[in-house]
């Protein structure tokens, strides 16, 4: 394990029930290890993901987002995962022109049977995110944007 | 304030071996709203189940989380013992303790940091949870198989025999499918025909089953145990209930070189036919594409012919709607021409033939009656040489999957031109034999070694004419690669099985997936052979990969019973896990604002549109609702919606929002 000086970066995946969650799973029952910063929230779908909560999450500490669903066509829900990529390609240029730092979000496709590509996927984000140090500049505009009353759901 | 019970399983070692699981129990029952945290070495044993659902009574629990394994293990469980407790399932959630930390992570402190952390989720996910009821869904009790040959012959009637009705429709104007093409079948060697026409005559006096040729689907809308389906019936030109089968139209049908596709292209047939001549109906279709009147608006020498007036020159496609419960595709697969085949000369030489040409020339009811002869000048051949995997195994061609038929036939086939053909000489050119199957091996063994067919171990490079002759060159790998060269009479390619045309887009119009072949996708490769991922939709025979007629029939008989299974409920129950549009009280009603974002995101058509009226009848507005039948619970629309007004139960806003700031709020 890290030395208790090294940065451990919060992550936090949004992975879809059916490909990700069931291939993280995969992983465990093939005992591949990989770092504990990942904590995994499981959605129906990643079609479901509502991409201001990446920016809520950023608010609130973390560090990096991982975003993984099922590979294209492959979706339980025929169409979900396009809708995904579809926003994702959008929100990630409204983000960079921004200037969020959109290398702190890590979007991917993971399927059931791929275990070891998600401790992989895993392991290099936070690998990444840790060259990267602690994402302290989006919760300080936050905290003034939370200070001055312009986001109203905090 | 909440009173949560969290219980924590140390799964035998499987937990407890590296996360401090007293330690997480400990923790969480500090925790704000958590009444009571346990930690036992087997949640999901009997005493383990005891636990919870005395705790639930004992401190009156409105909420349960158990640290253990993999929701997607036992949360069916968990929710089932809540339940019995009297709390509402849905208010019991679990946190995925094994797989997604004890099994992935090192005994340590941040190992058991983690498992704390992925409690806590829950608990506050947990704290958001309200009671959700099951839906209850009727279940249309009829049956629908699309394909009619031994895959859904077989489906259909053995769905009818239990006492359910079944719509058959078949794209071709007869049933069969291939089967009804074979000469004979291995490992018996019996006649096709002979064991299938039988049962075709069966479906067709089924009074279960409605049976509809040269119909297609057209569309499917709804879902498990309502669907409906849209039939295109194409216009067959012949009126079926006054037509008596009498051929005499067929005889004097002008148009009589058009190829046969029943005869796999040898044969030929008229403009107005019967596919084979025990087709079921047995009687004829015209094709409008090839008949002299509907090209040239001249000729009508079938009206004339006919004694009864059946002929309807103008009837159109007709579209008929079904209301089903269940679907069985059947659709079956197709084979690969010779003109895939650059190095065997793109189809060009007439006597180099399929595997399933090569069955019509080896049956009684083919082109030349069974006798094997070459279709160029009618000659026997004296040398025939069989290449197996011709496309199959061969990732060049973009077929890699082996096409799992061949090697028997082309066994058979060799046996079967021995057979035929005194003193002829047969070759196989073969990659490997797979013979996994009853009596299979058996099988080739006997063509090897009683009817003396050559096996020769290796592939064919090419085959190219030469004065009259077909030269085959290919190599010997058992004679550490020495070349062979063989002047053939008639090469006959074991070409690859492939999905059927059309199985795409079948696909998409019933939401079912499909592999990179086009082959139609299992749920679960080992336990859910004969399901889709689509509820209700059931997969029986070849359009799921390349098998044989015993396989193909054992599976459509398990499509049948999961048929019969569902059927056999006046009533579905469903997970409520299903998006709603929010309803506040007059005046606002909703805060959705009719956009419908949400109808153009959602992939089954579940958005409605609600008119709120008012007592005079005027409508006030017009908001979104979601039909809970259809909805299948993706949420694509929750994160589409602009006014944040539709929300998906189970996965709310408030939900993930509450699991996310537990993580990082600490």
């Amino acid at each position: 394990m890290s030395s208790s000086t090294e940065f451990e970066p919060k992550i936090i995946a949004f992975v879809c029930n059916w490909c990700t969650y069931a291939g993280a799973d995969l992983t465990g029952t093939s005992r591949l290890k990989y770092a504990t910063n990942v904590k995994i929230v499981r959605f129906p779908c990643t079609g479901r993901i509502d991409f201001l909560l990446l920016l809520k999450s950023f608010a609130q500490g973390a560090d990096g987002v991982i975003v993984s669903g099922c590979h294209p066509n492959d979706c339980h829900y025929t169409s979900g995962n396009f809708h995904a990529r579809r926003r994702w390609i959008a929100f990630r240029t409204v983000l960079d022109l921004m200037g969020v730092d959109i290398r702190r979000i890590q979007y991917s496709w993971v399927s059931a049977a791929e275990g070891s590509k998600w401790a992989d996927l895993v392991n290099n984000t936070v690998a990444d995110i840790r060259a990267l140090g602690p994402y302290a500049e989006y919760q300080k505009v936050a905290e003034y944007l939370e200070k001055e009353g312009f986001d109203e759901e905090a | 304030m909440s009173k949560i019970g969290v219980f924590i399983c140390h799964c035998g070692e499987n937990i407890s071996a590296t996360v401090d699981v007293e330690r997480v129990a400990r923790e969480i029952g500090g925790m704000e709203g958590v009444a009571h945290a346990i930690d036992y070495k087997y949640m999901c044993s009997d005493p383990g189940q005891t636990f919870i659902k005395e705790a639930v009574k004992k401190y009156g629990l409105d909420g349960v989380v158990v640290g253990a394994c993999s929701p997607r293990m036992h949360e069916p469980t968990f929710r089932r013992a809540c339940a019995e407790a009297g709390l509402n399932p849905y208010l019991c959630e679990m946190a995925n303790l094994r797989e997604h930390c004890s099994w992935v992570h090192e005994k340590s402190e941040e190992t058991t940091e983690k498992a704390i952390d992925l409690v806590k989720m829950l608990v506050e996910k947990v704290k958001k949870d309200k009671p959700l009821e099951s839906i209850k869904v009727p279940v249309t009790k009829r049956a629908l198989v699309i394909g009619g040959g031994i895959a859904g012959i077989q489906a259909s009637l053995d769905i009818a025999n239990t006492g359910h009705k079944v719509i058959l429709i078949e794209r071709d104007p007869s049933i069969g499918g291939h089967m009804s093409q074979l000469s004979e079948t291995f490992p018996t060697l019996d006649c096709s025909q002979c064991i299938l026409t039988p049962r075709m005559v069966e479906v067709a006096q089924h009074p279960n089953i409605k049976l509809y040729t040269y119909a297609e689907l057209e569309s499917l809308e709804g879902f498990i145990g309502n669907f409906k389906a849209r039939i295109r019936l194409k216009a067959k030109s012949v009126n079926y209930s006054t037509c008596t089968g009498c051929g005499a139209c067929i005889q004097k049908c002008p148009v009589k070189k058009i190829p046969s596709e029943f005869n796999a292209g040898l044969g030929t047939r008229t403009a107005i036919y019967v596919p084979f001549p025990q087709a079921v109906p047995n009687k004829p279709v015209i094709d409008r594409v090839n008949c002299n009147y509907y090209k040239r608006g001249a000729c009508k020498i079938c009206e004339k012919t006919c004694q009864v007036g059946s002929i309807e020159w103008d009837k159109e496609d007709e579209i008929i709607t079904e209301e089903v419960g269940a679907v069985v595709l059947a659709t079956g697969f197709d084979v690969k021409g010779t003109d895939f085949f650059p190095e065997y000369g793109y189809g060009k030489y007439k006597d180099v033939l399929t595997g399933l040409q090569f069955e019509r020339l080896a049956s009684a009811s083919g082109p030349t009656f069974g006798e094997i002869r070459r279709p160029s000048d009618g000659t026997i051949p004296k040398k025939i040489v069989f290449i197996a995997c011709a496309g199959s195994r061969d990732p060049a061609k973009g077929i890699p999957y082996c096409s799992k038929i061949c090697c028997m036939y082309t066994a058979k086939h060799a046996m079967l031109y021995q057979h035929k053909v005194h003193g002829g000489e047969s070759t196989v050119f073969y990659m490997d034999i797979r013979a996994g199957g009853k009596n299979y091996e058996e099988f080739v063994r006997r063509a090897i070694e009683e009817d003396t067919v050559n096996y020769v171990r290796g592939r064919v490079a090419r085959v190219y004419e030469k004065d009259g002759k077909l030269i085959v060159k290919g190599v010997d790998t058992l004679l550490g690669g020495q070349q062979v060269e063989i002047e053939a009479d008639m090469v006959v390619l074991a070409t690859a099985g492939v999905a059927n045309c059309g199985s795409e887009q079948l696909a998409q119009k019933l939401h079912v997936s499909y592999d990179p072949y086009h082959f139609f996708a299992e749920a679960h490769p080992k336990l859910k052979p004969v399901e889709t991922n689509t509820a209700g939709i059931f997969l029986a025979g070849a359009c799921q990969a390349p098998k044989d007629i015993p396989e193909t029939v054992g599976m459509a008989s398990g499509a049948a019973v999961k048929v019969a299974a569902l059927f056999s409920n006046d009533e579905l129950v469903r997970e409520p896990i299903v998006a709603v549009v929010n309803r506040l009280a007059p005046p606002l009603y909703s805060t959705c604002v009719g956009c419908f974002m949400c109808e153009t995101a959602c992939p089954y058509n579940a958005i409605e549109h609600e008119e709120i009226k008012g007592r005079d009848g005027s409508l006030i507005r017009t908001i979104a609702r979601v039909n809970e039948g259809l909805c299948q619970g993706c949420g694509t629309c929750v994160a589409f919606c602009r006014s944040k007004s539709i929300d998906i139960q189970g996965y709310t806003n408030e939900q993930v929002y509450a699991e996310v700031m537990s993580l990082l709020n600490d």
